[in-house]
């Protein structure tokens, strides 16, 4: 917070100073100015890009969930599938995001499809690997007690794949905001990223930096809800830190 | 009348013997260990025993070849297996969960035994939140209430420290003394082979071949001091000989 606050009053004095052109550097309390007075503005442009980030996500999530349960029943298709996924996180975004709004227009397709293009890879790795994570004695012990593979990927291997699973989601989700904007800045009726295209063709760097503080803004509320679902969902973690090293001697 | 019977069990890993011949009964009742150097194959018979592995020989139990595996035994793995994310209660049911019990009558059969485990007031903790011994208590509880025909038990108290372990032996000893489980114990450690058990199967270095059947003659309750102590340590110091011979020549090899 002190370093942040430091650099913004660099930059305030810096702006003030110097002489720069307001067109070409804006002080950050006119950027602030300026976000207040388009404050209509930017939350109808916000609210397409908020809509892309989370539908997108919603479907990578989910696609990743099912492969991931099909990657791990089925180890050979580990082998098939990684590398054409490997390759498909090699491909520049700047080159593939007017590719895909040229095919599928300017509606939400697109978007759903870069923002989940983005995050799916991140979220299937940190599936797979969560499961494989599972302590192999108590697979031994769960196969002793008479269960089966579902049974034992219910009980075991799912729970065991939850901090990957949160670590993935941590690292996506804030992947998720820059593929929409991306996709938008390729192409969009409405969204932050095309607000942010028009705003630096109309010579008003303010409104971009108005605009990148609001998509920093939503990836860190989405970062914070992540992290309030991890903590919801993993009550056992606190308890543990909570009383580590408190235990009686037998 | 043995309800275990091994005989001439054998088990290669791609051209690597770890078990040469192993042949061994459990008696109903009956407490057993098999005490052998580390890494000499004692978790690779519970792997064949559980299932998770198969090898060559007869294994028979009530005199019929084990073929449905998992039925008869309820293993409590080297550590604890205690799942993370479930409360002891819920660790405690799991295998009663498994065998397709209800939640709540599995927790109404489980609840009444954690004074006996000394874990009264615990049912509601993480593992994370337990100490060592507890955490084994609870492992052995969760193993327990399966009401299998027969322990399988992969040295519970290896990872434990030197005065909890001591605790943890005394205790089964006293718990094993009331329930006279048929249980069979995998060990390295010649103490509490000879504390807890009536026979102990002497094992070699790999292959693993029985190299010795020791019956222990001394009186239960075991005890810590007196006349049936010093027995105990010739005993040991007799089994400790047993072992050092049988592994000429490489008594600090790293497996």
């Amino acid at each position: 917070m002190i370093s942040v606050g430091l650099l913004l009053l660099a930059w305030e004095l810096y702006a003030t100073y110097s002489g720069i052109r307001p067109t070409t550097l804006p002080a950050p309390s006119r950027v602030f100015e300026q976000a207040l007075l388009n404050r209509q503005a930017l939350a109808d442009n916000a609210i397409p890009t908020i809509g892309a980030t989370l539908l997108g996500f919603a479907c990578s999530l989910s696609a990743a969930f099912v492969l991931s349960m099909m990657v791990d029943f089925f180890q050979p298709l580990r082998r098939a599938l990684f590398p054409v996924l490997i390759v498909s996180q090699t491909l520049p975004l700047v080159a593939i995001a007017p590719l895909v709004v040229l095919w599928f227009g300017f509606g939400l397709a697109p978007k759903i499809m870069l923002v989940a293009l983005v995050t799916f890879f991140p979220m299937l790795v940190a599936l797979v690997e969560g499961y494989e994570s599972t302590e192999a004695e108590i697979g031994q012990m769960l196969r002793a007690m008479g269960a089966g593979r579902w049974r034992i990927f219910v009980l075991a291997r799912l729970p065991s794949a939850l901090p990957y699973f949160f670590a993935g989601l941590r690292i996506s989700i804030t992947y998720a905001v820059v593929g929409a904007i991306f996709a938008e800045y390729a192409g969009a009726a409405k969204g932050l990223g095309i607000y942010m295209l028009n705003a630096k063709n109309n010579f008003r760097p303010d409104l971009v930096l108005a605009a990148v503080g609001v998509s920093a803004a939503l990836t860190l509320v989405l970062f914070g809800l992540t992290v309030l679902l991890q903590r919801l969902a993993m009550p056992w973690e606190r308890a543990g830190k909570e009383t580590a090293g408190k235990g009686a001697w037998r | 009348m043995s309800r275990l019977e091994l005989r001439h069990v054998r088990k290669a890993f791609g051209g690597l013997d770890v078990l040469a011949d192993i042949s061994l009964s459990v008696g109903a009742g009956e407490f057993v260990s098999i005490l052998g150097p580390s890494g000499a194959g004692k978790s690779t018979l519970f792997q064949l025993l559980t299932g998770a592995e198969h090898g060559e020989g007869e294994m028979l139990f009530d005199g019929a070849p084990l073929d449905d595996h998992g039925r008869h035994f309820a293993f409590m793995p080297q550590r604890d297996a205690l799942m993370p994310w479930r409360r002891i209660l819920d660790n405690a049911t799991l295998g009663l969960e498994v065998q397709g019990m209800r939640r709540q009558a599995a927790r109404a059969r489980v609840a009444p035994l954690f004074a006996e485990f000394g874990l009264a007031g615990f049912e509601r903790h993480f593992p994370a939140q337990l100490s060592g011994g507890m955490r084994q208590r609870a492992a052995l509880l969760r193993t327990v209430v399966q009401q299998r025909d027969m322990l399988l038990l992969d040295e519970p108290f290896g990872a434990l420290d030197a005065l909890t372990r001591t605790a943890m032996q005394r205790w089964l000893e006293q718990m094993w003394r009331h329930h006279r489980w048929t249980a069979l114990l995998i060990t390295h450690d010649v103490r509490e082979a000879v504390f807890l058990s009536d026979r102990i199967y002497v094992l070699s270095a790999r292959p693993a071949r029985i190299v010795r059947e020791i019956k222990v003659p001394l009186p239960r309750p075991r005890s810590l001091g007196g006349d049936a102590a010093r027995q105990a340590s010739t005993l040991e110091a007799e089994i400790l000989d047993i072992i050092l011979n049988a592994t000429p020549s490489k008594g600090h090899d790293h497996d």
